[in-house]
This record gives structure tokens, sequence and C-alpha cells, in this order.
């Protein structure tokens, strides 16, 4: 079980609203779901380096060339509002 | 057209349509008004598509056929088409299977639609699991797809909308993507084939990343002569995504019928055991049989550390999650639910535009990243990475291709799992460790057991892909399974 109050704070982090409802479910939920991942630790693998590609790709640079991009009008085209060129959003609180 | 003779292309294998074509018998247009017509006709039942494009289709063909008047196309670039909805096309409605994208056109193509050919011939966007998040489809906004096969089950997922509309005829191949199963289990639970090729094969440019260092496009098609051509359709490097590889292209035809003789197959003890339904297990197993008659050397192999591959992915997968998923919050496209201030318009939109399950993952992802938690998931889910690819190097220095089933069961019936989120993600946990270890796999279909498909997975070595295409390509026929169009 992940307490209540856990799952509030996490969701807070994540910026994802939950109903009264989701945050019991989740609570149980992610709970069993980490009970299940628990298991990598039995697992010594102090010595062990982490992966984060599968083909160690490290680095991959391209000349620094300015090209055609989308423009403004374009960009903003999919926007839900923006006001002179730019994404327009409510109050900063 | 006449009814038999739209019913004859039907029948065929992409590569003999294009062939079709390319001998000037039939258009690309009459192509994808056949295909338009069994949309038409099938679609209520199986639920294949989030947006049906009959008149792109329609536009496009002509053009290609116009273009093949005036010098060449590709073979493959006459073949109509469906595209997961998580691949970008330009102005063209792309939703994820999410209610957050109801609305959004994308100003781009993604990069291997690109390759495939400007004027692909799109018969719609495929239904999928919410940003390719699940193994059925049922976490879809837009309904679940259905498996051809039988309506009442799953057609898997998530690229099952995909697999769905290759099985019953809807386009004649499809693009899938694949994170942790999502284009070989769907694949296995309708009767076609599904090819994960090596991470980096393909470029994920305009694919709308769910995890990206797992992501990778690939084919689902009737046939292993299909699934080489489509691969040589998408791949190739990107300078636009950095984790596209700078390797050549070979030619995927080339090798294909050289068959098995001397080649060693390795099967995996693993993942034959335990869950595993014996009918599976027993198709499995006499497909194995049949590569041995054809002459390859079979044995046994042990990849220890496969047992932690799906608990590993349940951390690495979400993590990246929440991270890519942070994109989506009202402010440049899609949804926005209105607030006074930009924190509530963000927990707002998120929570209405969210399923389910992207919820749970962006959760169990910001939790193993979250402060204090980070070395114990995270990092040791990273560690374990590097211990499934160990185990991967060793079984390739001993075989050239290893096998399971792609899918411990058959397709399940629609709600069985849905309240169960385990239970849901053990239906990759034969499939996930290829994706940590970012090697190829394709699945095939070896037969039936309770009148329903069964997957039989191959594996091989970064960038084989010509090999496990042989290889595959013996499974297939030493397989008791031949394509017919469902339902």
């Amino acid at each position: 079980m992940i307490s209540e109050e856990e799952v509030r704070h996490v969701a807070n982090l994540a910026r994802l609203g939950l109903t009264d409802e989701e945050v019991e479910k989740m609570s149980g939920q992610l709970g069993d779901i980490l009970d299940n991942i628990d298991q990598i630790g039995e697992l010594n693998l102090e010595d062990v380096p982490p992966t984060a590609n599968a083909l160690n790709l490290t680095n991959v640079l391209r000349p620094d060339e300015p090209h055609a991009e989308l423009s403004p009008e374009t960009v903003l085209s999919t926007a839900p509002d923006a006001a002179d060129d730019l994404f327009a959003v409510p109050r900063i609180d | 057209m006449a009814e038999d003779s739209r019913s004859e292309l039907l029948s065929l294998s992409a590569y003999e349509l294009a062939k079709k074509i390319e001998a000037r018998e039939v258009s690309a247009t009459e192509a994808a008004r056949t295909a338009n017509a069994r949309v038409e006709e099938v679609e209520g039942d199986v639920n294949s598509f989030v947006t049906t494009t009959p008149q792109l289709a329609l536009e496009r063909a002509e053009r290609v056929d116009a273009r093949m008047k005036n010098g060449g196309i590709k073979l493959w670039e006459s073949v109509p088409i469906a595209v997961k909805d998580v691949l970008s096309t330009k102005g063209v409605r792309t939703t994820c299977g999410s209610n957050i994208l109801y609305n959004f056109e994308p100003l781009y193509d993604a990069s291997a639609l690109l390759n495939y050919g400007e004027d692909m011939i799109v018969v719609g966007k495929a239904n999928c699991d919410e940003f390719a998040m699940g193994s059925s489809t049922e976490n879809s906004a837009y309904g679940p797809s259905r498996n051809p096969w039988d309506l009442d089950r799953v057609p898997g997922g998530s690229s099952g909308g995909s697999a769905s509309a290759v099985a019953a005829g809807e386009g004649w191949w499809a693009l899938g993507t694949d994170t942790g199963g999502s284009v070989r289990q769907p694949a296995a639970l309708c009767g076609i084939v599904g090819l994960k090729p090596t991470y980096g094969r393909v470029s994920r440019y305009g694919l709308i990343a769910f995890a990206s260092s797992l992501d990778q496009i690939g084919p689902m098609t009737r046939d292993v002569r299909d699934s080489a051509l489509l691969l040589q359709a998408i791949a190739g490097h990107d300078p636009r995504d950095s984790t596209s590889a700078n390797v050549a292209v070979p030619d995927y035809l080339a090798e294909l019928e050289g068959g098995v003789s001397g080649l060693r197959v390795g099967v995996v003890k693993e993942l034959m055991g335990e869950g595993v339904q014996p009918g599976t297990r027993e198709t499995v197993e006499s497909v194995v049989r049949g590569l041995e008659g054809a002459g390859a050397e079979v044995g046994e192999v042990s990849l220890p550390h496969s047992r932690y591959g799906l608990p590993a992915y349940y951390i690495i997968a979400p993590a990246e999650v929440s991270s890519n998923l942070a994109r989506f919050d009202g402010v440049r496209y899609g949804l926005r639910v209105p607030a006074a201030g930009v924190h509530e318009m963000y927990r707002k939109t998120r929570e209405e535009g969210f399923g389910d399950e992207a919820k749970r993952r962006i959760m169990l992802g910001t939790y193993a990243l979250s402060s204090g938690y980070y070395d114990a998931y995270y990092a040791q889910a990273q560690k374990v990475r590097t211990k499934i690819i160990e185990d991967f190097r060793d079984a390739f220095s001993r075989y050239d291709v290893l096998v399971s089933p792609t899918s411990p069961t058959v397709a399940f019936e629609i709600g069985s799992k849905i309240n169960d989120p385990l239970a849901m993600y053990l239906s990759d946990i034969c499939a996930v460790p290829v994706n940590l270890a970012g090697i190829p796999s394709i699945s095939v279909p070896g037969g039936l057991s309770e009148g329903l498909p069964v997957g039989v997975q191959l594996m091989s070595d970064h960038f084989t892909e010509p090999t496990l295409l042989r290889a595959a390509r013996a499974t297939e026929q030493v397989s008791d399974f031949k394509f017919t169009l469902k339902p």
C-alpha cells in the first residue's frame, strides 16, 4: 500500500488532478505493482554499471547550422490559446 | 471492379499485390478502393481505427499511379497501409488513443512514413491503448478494438488496431510501435507477423514518445516476406533522431529463402514454464521440432535474469512516461480545461485528458523518480537492464536465434483483465526483455490453440534482422498456419 497522503503528494508533483475515488484506488494498485517490482531489490548489483541506452550511444552531435523551420503562425495553429505570436496561458499562480 | 476480383485482391499478400500493380494488372487506385470498401464492410465489427481516411487514400493512390507512369515508384508504395495513431501524420488527426489529443493535427509527418514515401496510401489511423500503454487496446479513449478471430476477445495491444486491421484486410499491412511487446503481442493474438527492429534501426522522429529508450516502430504483416519488405521501406538513419543508428541498411529480401540448415536455435528455458498455457507451449515445441527437421541445430538456453525483466520494465518505462507525458499540459496542443490559474489548468487538463492507465504510469514513474526512491527503483532497474543485456550476449555467443512464446496466452476476453493491472502486465512477460536489450524480435504464427492463433517469438542479436527474417521465413513454412481473412 502507498498511503493516500503519498498518492496526493506524487499527483501534485506530476500536476495530475485525481478524484478522491481515484486516490483510494491508486493507493492499492500502486502498492500491488510496487510489491511485485520490489523483487529487483533481491539482486546484489553494487558493481554493475547502469544502462540508459541499449546501443551505448553517447552524445550524438551535429553541426549547429541554421535552417528553415516551422513559422510561428504554423506552430501556434495547434495551440488552445495564443496572443502576439506567443502561447497564452492563465495567470501564473 | 467486380466483387470477385476485389476478393481476389484481398487474398493477396502485400508483396503479391505490389507485384501485380507493378505489372499493371491492377492500379494502386483500385487497391485503395478495395481497402476502403473492406473498411466499410468490417469496421463496425472490429473498430480497428480511431480515424479512417478513405479520401486521402484515394488521392494518394492516384498520385502513386501517376508517378508510376512517369518513371517509377518503390515497390511498396502502391500498397494501402494502416498507421498506428501514435505516428504523426501531417494534417491528419493523431490522437494516441487519448482524449488529451482529441483534436491534434500534427504539423509534420513521422520520418518512417516519409521513408516509405510522401504518397503513402494511408487507409486510417489505427486504434491503440492510450499512448501505447497496454496489452489489449481497452485503454483507448475511442473504445476497444476487437479480435477478428473472435469479436468478444481483445486483439492484444498496444498496437491492437493495427493488428486487427491486417487480420481483417483493412489495408494489406500496418505500422505499429513496440515498447514492451506492443507490435509482437497483438500480432500473436491476431495471427499475423509482427517485427520489432533493433533499437535505432527505424527513426523515432514523429513517433509521439512513450518510453524513448525502448520505443521502436515495426511492421505488422500477413507474412514474413511482407515484413522484410515493409522494414526495407522504413529503416534508415535519420539526423532528426539522435538515437537512430548510422548503420547501413541491408537488402532484407536477399537472404530470406536461405533456410535454417546449420542455424543454431536456442529455446529459452525460463520463458517456456510457469504461466504459459499448455496449448501455447505445445505449439512452440512443435514449431521448434519443425525447424530441427529443416536442419537447425536446436538446444536449450537460459536467460537467468529474464524474470526480472518485467519489474525492471515497470520502473524504466513509467519513469520515461512521467517525463515524456509532461508535455501534455494544455499549452501547445490538444485539450485545455480552463481554470483561473495555470497550475489548476494543468491539473484539470491532465485529469480530464488522461485515462486510468496513463494516470497509473505517470504516478508510478513520478513515484519511482521522486526523492528517496531513485536508487532503490530507477538506478537498480537500469542495472538489471545491464544484466539482461549480458544474458543475451552470452546466449548469442552460442546461438544465432532464440525462441519462446510471444505471449503466454492466446487472446483473452474483453474485460477480463482490465481491472487487474498486474495480470495485464504479465501478458508481455516474454516480450519485454527484448526491448530492454534493444535487440530485434519477430512474432510468427505457429498454429492454433483453442481455435485461436499462437505466436512464436524469435530473437537475434543487434542489427541481425536478415538472419532473424530468414529464421522467421522457415518458421512460417514449418508451422501449421495459413493466413486467411477474418472475420
